[in-house]
Parts: C-alpha cells; sequence; structure tokens
C-alpha cells in the first residue's frame, strides 16, 4: 500500500439499530500515523463507529475502509459480497481494541491473556508467544505481573494489559473505546502514559475520549461528534481552543 | 490472611466482653424430640424379629452386587458421557447463526424433554423387535451405506444408554446454553477483535468461562442419572437395584436388600459429592476474588454516572 491511502476512510457511513438511526453519515479520513481523538457527549454515535471499523458492526449505508480495503466486503465487478466470517476474522486481527471495561479474559493470567490470541490465531509456537508478551508487559510496566489473574490487579493494570493484548497482534490500526472512563482517576494516569508512547512510536491510533487535556497534547486530529454527525473536525488547536460550532462550545465548557 | 501485627502486639489490649449469653431453650427441646423420635425408629427396626440384619452384612459385598455396582457406575458414565457431548452440541447449535440448527435442536430439546425417561429407555429396548431386521443409513430409498442388525445392536444396555443418554443430552443442553449465556459479551467482542473466529471464542473464551456455571448443575444431573440408571432393571439390566431384586425374589429379604441397594447408592453419589468439590475448584480459577478485587471506581454504574 502505498503512504498516500489513509488508514481509514469513511464517506456517509450510516448504522440504524431498527429504528434507531446511530450513525447519520459519518464522512472522516485517519491518515497513516495519525492519532485522531472522537469526543462527543454519550449517545453520540462514537463507539458504535470505532465498532464499524473493525466490523463487530455491520454498516447499513455508505462506504468505510481501512487500508485501502473495504470492511466486511469484496467488490467485484461493482458488486459487493459480503465477506467470510474467517476472511473478517482475518482482518480483525489486524486492527488492535481496547475497551471500556477492559474485557480481559478472566480464566487466564496476564501472559496468557497476551498470549492467546497469537498462538491461536497467527499460529505462534507458545515460546515466541511468551517472549513477545513479555517484552509487551514490560512495555506497558507489568513485567512483574506475568502470572497474575485479571482479578488481583487494578482497574488501570488491567487496562495496560488489554492494551498489551491488542499490541501482541502487531496491529496497524489501534482503537480505543473510552479506554480511561472506568478508571480511578489515580490510574489514568499511567494508561495514557502507555498511549502516548504508542503515539510516538508511530501507531496509527483512533481513540474515544472525554481526556480532553490528552487530546491536545497527542492528537493529530480531534473530531466532535453529536447525534450520530461529524459537527467539527480539526487540528485540536482549532476544534479545542477555538470551537466554530455552538454544540461544541457547550460541550467542552461542560468537559473542561 | 496475614493478621494485622500491630492490634496482636498492642500491650494496652482492650479486656474482651465476658457477658451471659442467650439461651436457646428452643434448640434443646427440638433436639430431645427428634432424638425420641429417632430413637423409637431405630428401635422398632432393631426389636422387628422379621429383621435379619445379617443378610444386609452378607449381601453388602457379595460378588453379584459388586457386579451390579460396576455396572450401575459405567451405565452413568456412559449415558453422561453422551448427555454431556450431544448436551453441548445441542447447545451450540441453538445458539447458532444457521436457523436449520439452530430449530433442530429447538425440537430435540421439546421432544426428548417432553417424554418420560421410562418411556424412552422402553422405546429403545423394544424398537429391536419392531424393525426385527437390519436397518440402515443411506439415501432414502434408495441403496443403503450403513446397516445394522438392530436386534444384535440393542442389547438392554445400549437400549438403557440410549435412553438415559439422549434424555439427558435435553437437559445438558439447556445447561450448558444457561452458561454459554452467562459469559459476558465483552468476552466475545474482545475475542472478536483479536481475530478469533466463532468457532475459536467458543472453545478458548465462552465455554471454559461457562464451566463455572455449567459444572454445579451437572454435578446435580451425574448424581440424578446415578439414581435413573435403576429404571433400566425394567428392561434386566442387572445394575445395582435388579440384581437386588434378583436375590429378594427368591430369599423374601426385601428390605434388607433394598437397604443393601441403598447404602451404595449413598456411597457412590457420595464419592461424586468429592469429584464435583474439586471440578468447581479448578474451573473457578481467575474468580475467586471478583468481589474483593472490584473497586468501586470500576464498576460500570459508577463509570457511567
Amino acid at each position: 500500500m502505498s503512504a498516500a491511502v489513509p488508514m481509514v476512510s469513511a464517506e456517509g457511513v450510516h448504522k440504524r439499530f431498527g429504528r434507531n438511526e446511530v450513525l447519520k453519515g459519518i464522512t472522516l479520513t485517519v491518515a497513516r500515523g495519525e492519532v485522531m481523538c472522537l469526543l462527543g457527549p454519550s449517545g453520540s454515535g462514537k463507539s458504535t463507529f470505532l465498532r464499524c471499523i473493525n466490523h463487530l458492526e455491520k454498516i447499513n449505508a455508505g462506504r468505510l475502509s481501512v487500508d485501502g480495503e473495504l470492511v466486511g466486503y469484496r467488490e467485484q465487478n461493482g458488486v459487493l459480497h459480503e465477506m467470510r466470517e474467517r476472511d473478517v476474522a482475518r482482518k480483525r486481527a489486524e486492527i488492535g481494541m481496547v475497551f471500556q471495561h477492559f474485557n480481559l479474559f478472566p480464566h487466564m493470567t496476564a501472559l496468557g491473556n497476551v498470549t492467546c490470541a497469537p498462538m491461536l490465531v497467527q499460529g505462534l509456537s507458545a515460546e515466541v508467544a511468551r517472549e513477545r508478551g513479555r517484552v509487551l508487559l514490560d512495555e506497558v510496566g507489568l513485567s512483574d505481573k506475568c502470572d497474575a489473574y485479571p482479578v488481583s490487579l487494578s482497574g488501570g493494570q488491567q487496562q495496560r494489559v488489554a492494551i498489551a493484548r491488542a499490541l501482541a497482534m502487531k496491529p496497524k490500526l489501534m482503537l480505543f473505546d473510552e479506554p480511561t472512563s472506568a478508571l480511578d482517576p489515580e490510574l489514568v494516569g499511567d494508561v495514557l502514559a502507555v498511549m502516548r508512547d504508542l503515539a510516538r512510536g508511530g501507531m496509527t491510533m483512533i481513540v474515544v475520549t472525554h481526556e480532553i487535556g490528552f487530546a491536545r497534547e497527542v492528537a493529530d486530529q480531534v473530531v466532535f461528534m453529536d447525534d450520530g454527525v461529524v459537527v467539527e473536525a480539526g487540528a485540536p488547536h482549532d476544534v479545542l481552543l477555538n470551537p466554530r460550532h455552538e454544540r461544541t462550545r457547550s460541550f467542552l465548557s461542560k468537559v473542561l | 490472611m496475614a493478621s494485622n501485627p500491630e492490634a496482636t502486639a498492642a500491650p494496652g489490649r482492650p479486656d474482651e466482653i465476658r457477658a451471659v449469653p442467650v439461651r436457646h431453650p428452643g434448640r434443646w427441646i427440638a433436639a430431645a424430640i427428634i432424638i425420641l423420635v429417632a430413637a423409637s425408629v431405630i428401635h422398632a427396626l432393631i426389636i422387628n424379629p422379621n429383621a435379619h440384619w445379617y443378610v444386609v452384612g452378607e449381601y453388602m459385598f457379595n460378588s453379584e452386587i459388586l457386579a451390579g455396582v460396576v455396572l450401575t457406575v459405567e451405565l452413568t458414565i456412559a449415558s453422561m458421557a453422551v448427555g454431556i457431548a450431544l448436551g453441548v452440541v445441542l447447545a451450540v447449535m441453538r445458539s447458532s447463526a444457521n436457523p436449520v440448527l439452530a430449530s433442530t435442536s429447538w425440537i430435540y430439546v421439546w421432544l426428548f424433554r417432553g417424554l418420560p425417561v421410562l418411556v424412552q429407555i422402553l422405546f429403545w429396548y423394544f424398537i429391536a423387535d419392531f424393525f426385527s431386521k437390519r436397518v440402515g443409513i443411506g439415501v432414502p430409498f434408495g441403496p443403503a451405506l450403513f446397516h445394522v442388525e438392530v436386534n444384535r445392536a440393542v442389547t438392554p444396555i445400549t437400549a438403557a444408554i440410549l435412553g438415559l443418554g439422549l434424555n439427558e443430552a435435553a437437559y445438558m443442553a439447556e445447561i450448558v446454553r444457561a452458561g454459554l449465556i452467562s459469559v459476558d459479551e465483552g468476552q466475545t467482542m474482545a475475542a472478536q477483535s483479536l481475530g478469533m473466529t466463532r468457532g475459536q471464542t467458543l472453545r478458548k473464551i465462552t465455554l471454559p468461562q461457562a464451566m463455572r456455571v455449567i459444572i454445579p448443575p451437572t454435578g446435580n444431573e451425574t448424581i440424578g442419572m446415578l439414581k435413573y440408571t435403576s429404571l433400566a432393571s425394567v428392561i434386566a439390566v442387572r445394575e445395582l437395584l435388579h440384581t437386588a431384586e434378583n436375590f429378594y425374589s427368591k430369599n423374601f429379604e426385601t428390605i434388607q436388600l433394598l437397604i443393601v441397594a441403598s447404602l451404595w447408592y449413598l456411597i457412590l453419589t457420595s464419592i461424586l459429592y468429592v469429584g464435583q468439590y474439586f471440578l468447581e475448584r479448578r474451573f473457578g480459577r481467575g474468580t475467586t476474588r471478583v468481589n474483593l478485587g472490584q473497586k468501586p471506581g470500576q464498576t460500570p454504574a459508577v463509570a457511567a454516572a
């Protein structure tokens, strides 16, 4: 893929749950190596959009592609074909996702969580996967917690394991769905520090967050969503400090 | 648990309260009544001139009774194996995206849960006579690909295993399904986001976590199955009860032989209790500190507020 192809490209993406239209035509682009922060009130469709990107949700209209390839569909002679489950899974493996409630596998140790998918999906040997897993847990500052089960870890530690688990698949894109919203305030910093390092390392990231400070410091692009549409998008300096829309202004005044 | 060293080592420890405890006359009265009733029942049993209690001792370790015990255990294991294996398949079929598989599973559970086990056992036993020839699998009205002599294939023991096992599968399907539903949806989402297929997610993520919910009722089912194997006595399977019946039909020591059988059933169910304890401990990994480990700030309700 050439560098000119954006990592994520959405054109008029719509998503309905029954009659409830959650996304009403989202158009945006995320370039390779870019960090995009998605802001907006709850219910504005940020998380749904994130889940559409790795096809955990099927979009109803529009086009959504990752690294130049359509998500969940194959285009042949202008006709869309649904992808088979196995092919969808292979695409998902290239996209890491971090959840608000961590969703670690409780029956596996921290290292087990990190090595499970590389062994199962990528077919790595246990030895190689463990080596990779230890390095990653060390990078997120948890080298001493390899054998700990998730229940015995704090929320911040669990979230860092979850980030290591996603990184173990060597993804080309990382999606963060409110990664610090479920954490005690004092634990937020550790998780944001890991994400900051990741951004500096050149990872393409889409972060749904309420951490305005993080967005201002790390994001290349800030998108403000409300009621299923993009209200405003641009450089953090513009959107966060000089918002053009009244809706953005009132949201920011409540969050800051 | 490490005790707080300061609390135990503190020199100025306050005196413990020594108060007169509340009296519980109700407990003493209840105990007296129950002992009285139990004593009179035991007394009546002992002084009964028909009670040849030595018969219980004589038959307890009789070789045929022991063979019956072994067959009862074998029937339980075989029927539960059929029940669990088919139950898991049915539960997975039920939650499948394929509508044909899902409705087939529903119909199976409806049918087998709707018929008494005894009727099912009799069905499998007499179905041999009904067909009386060979039955095969093949193209309908066409050539058979595979066939068996029904009379030879369906012995009383296989009829019992089929009857008990296929009935059990219907119940196990519901138990496994309940277990699968109990696993948080976020687990499936996390597994899928890592590129696992539905099958991989089921085997490595959902089913292992569902085990914690599945095992207690399955232990219950196994204990139930151990007792239901006695139904096989009606089709002359020489399990524990049938062996006891054979003896008392000749020597008329009915109660004594039923007590022999009962003692064996109690011994076997007690062993199953122990097995269940260890299984639950094995699959409870990673959940033992759920309540202690969750801080208020981590609960979804607080996070959403």
